[in-house]
């Protein structure tokens, strides 16, 4: 195995771990698993629609992400430096990349997880009726994409301050945000003022957007590299973030 | 060899390390001295490649820290202040996961926590959580991550610090023994540590470096090294003053006490470096008769010394506190 790739493994799975050894694994997964139920079923009436699809499920996705992913990535960075640790692993021969890269694709495989244990509702739509599972599974693979997506910018926020409790509500705010740039009675609201231009590129920032698309079960490459995008972009400036901190 | 030059870190406006050169070879321990916020963790935060100098230079063995640092780091082990550890983890998991970031695979691996362990006397609380370990075992857990790899290059911030008496004792002759193979760098707030362990000494204060050393040289820039202290019963001081001016390496004596029937002299020699006066003395005292108490050489204070040093200069001046000592660096 490559060097790099080593390092992001072992880095992964401590970070993994550290999720499993701590109740925080299961209480995040269990609240999850409740509340994707709660506004799947009775808030959104999903057997008075009478449709065999998910879309009741994934259209609270954004909404349910805003507070639970911050949850699970607001310790990344802060944790680390409240320890001190941060000074022990990135005095390792490990590069800043390689430590931020292992820890988000921990976290993020972390919620994969969440997202996987949420199979009964496919099994469900499967037994009461014929839903397209290709759809399905494209709301699935939107709703991890944007998942990577919010947690990237908890990430960020993680690295900004030594506070977990400030790291969670700097990525809720900035998570809402790009949910709100999509909303549509905002988009409405703002219309009045803007033009349709103006209105269409706020709106391509928001996660609301890009995901809507993967719901109605289409992948565009647009959306796809929109979400990466993010990812990457708050990945690296975590990396500015980090190597800020370390200048003093 | 770890080869610091000119080495500079500004926080702000402020100096924090100023222009600060060093080098320590294989079979030194380095000990780094100085008051807190004096810049000795900083300073070893830059050569660890923790953080970045502003200018100056850190080359560890063949490698440059600052151009090659993954390599650099491969040859270092470092204990950071404090002693840092995941709190989630056991003692066994957190060895492992340094082990496997250090390269080291399979029973390589095994070998090497197992060896740590052992050195640092971590088997009874090999399992256990780290964060219900005392401060003392968290503290050998750090240290063992540090030399899991057997580094040629050790940097130790505080590594006695917050450990019980026997314990110090353990990782200084720890320090000690690996100092023979290793170069080390450590820093400590223990004087007698620098005594015990160290083969050299610096003494940072404000960002700079205002002695460097072996610990017998900084001992020697004490004013009363060299100096002889006798204390006689039952002679009167103008007696002893007057027999003692006559030695011809004796330069002048002070009175340190004259209480009862027992005084106590101090002889400082002409020469600091002849150690002669000591025998002049003694055959003085034979030949006069005197009954004394005790006669011994005096080789110096290094806490005196450090305090001389490290003083600021408006607290010297109004207390008038400690020996007036002049460094030459």
């Amino acid at each position: 195995m490559n060097l790099a790739v080593r390092n992001i493994y072992t880095i992964a799975k401590r970070e993994l771990g550290a999720y499993f050894t701590s109740p925080v694994a299961y209480v995040f997964i269990v609240i999850f698993l409740i509340l994707a139920g709660v506004f799947t079923f009775p808030l959104s009436d999903f057997f008075a629609r009478n449709e065999a699809s998910l879309n009741a499920f994934f259209f609270w996705h954004c909404w349910l992400y805003l507070f639970l992913v911050p949850a699970v990535g607001m310790r990344l960075w802060s944790e680390e430096r409240r320890l001190g640790t941060i000074e022990l692993l990135l005095t390792m021969p490990v590069t800043g990349w390689q430590a931020i890269v292992g820890k988000f694709l921990a976290s993020w495989l972390f919620l994969g997880l969440a997202l996987a244990l949420t199979f009964p509702m496919l099994i469900t739509v499967n037994y009461l009726g014929n839903p397209d599972n290709g759809v399905i599974f494209c709301g699935y693979l939107g709703s991890f994409l944007m998942a990577g997506a919010y947690l990237a910018v908890s990430c960020l926020t993680s690295a900004i301050t030594r506070s977990q409790v400030v790291s969670f509500i700097l990525s809720v705010v900035l998570c809402l945000a790009l949910v709100m740039a999509g909303w549509p009675p905002l988009n409405d609201m703002l219309s009045q003022w803007f033009s349709s231009g103006v209105i269409n590129a706020i709106a391509s920032i928001s996660v609301m957007t890009h995901f809507s698309q993967f719901q109605r079960g289409i992948v565009d490459s647009a959306d796809i590299v929109f979400f990466l995008g993010l990812i990457f972009f708050c990945l690296f400036t975590t990396g500015v973030v980090i190597r800020s901190y370390r200048a003093g | 060899m770890i080869k610091i030059e000119n080495l500079v870190k500004l926080f702000g406006s402020k100096r924090a390390v100023d222009d600060v050169s060093f080098t320590v070879g294989k079979g030194e321990v380095l000990g780094f001295l100085g008051p807190n916020g004096a810049g000795k963790s900083t300073t070893m935060r830059m050569i660890t490649g923790f953080i970045p100098p502003d200018s100056g230079s850190i080359r560890i063995g063949e490698f440059d820290m600052l151009t090659d640092p993954i390599r650099a780091k491969q040859t270092l082990g470092y204990l950071p202040e404090n002693a840092p550890l995941y709190t989630d983890m056991t003692v066994y998991g957190f060895l492992n996961f340094a082990a496997e970031l250090r390269g080291l695979r399979g029973a390589e691996r095994k070998k090497a926590v197992q060896s740590a362990v052992e050195t640092c006397f971590l088997e009874s609380v090999i399992h256990q959580n780290v964060d219900t370990l005392s401060k003392g075992f968290r503290h050998r857990a750090c240290l063992a991550q540090s030399i899991l790899h057997d580094p040629e290059y050790l940097i130790l911030d505080e590594p006695t610090d917050g450990l019980d008496p026997n314990q110090k004792h353990e990782v200084r002759s720890l320090i000690r023994n690996m100092g023979k193979r290793k170069a080390i760098i450590f820093s400590t707030h223990i004087l007698e540590e620098v005594l015990e362990v160290c083969t050299r000494t610096i003494i940072i204060d404000r960002g700079a470096i205002v002695a460097n050393g072996s610990p017998a040289q900084l001992k020697a820039m004490h004013p009363d090294f060299g100096s002889v202290l006798i204390t006689v019963r039952n002679v009167p001081e103008a007696d002893l003053r007057e027999k003692l001016k006559t030695l011809p390496t004796a330069a002048q004596i002070e009175t340190v006490k004259n209480k009862e029937e027992a005084v106590t002299l101090r002889v400082y020699p002409k020469d600091k470096k002849s150690s002669g006066l000591s025998v002049q003395v003694a055959e003085l005292a034979i030949q006069s008769g005197w009954r004394f108490d005790e006669l011994h050489t005096d080789d110096g204070r290094l806490d005196e010394v450090f305090r001389a040093i490290t003083l600021p200069d408006t607290v010297k001046k109004s207390k008038k506190e400690g020996p007036v000592i002049t460094v030459n660096v």
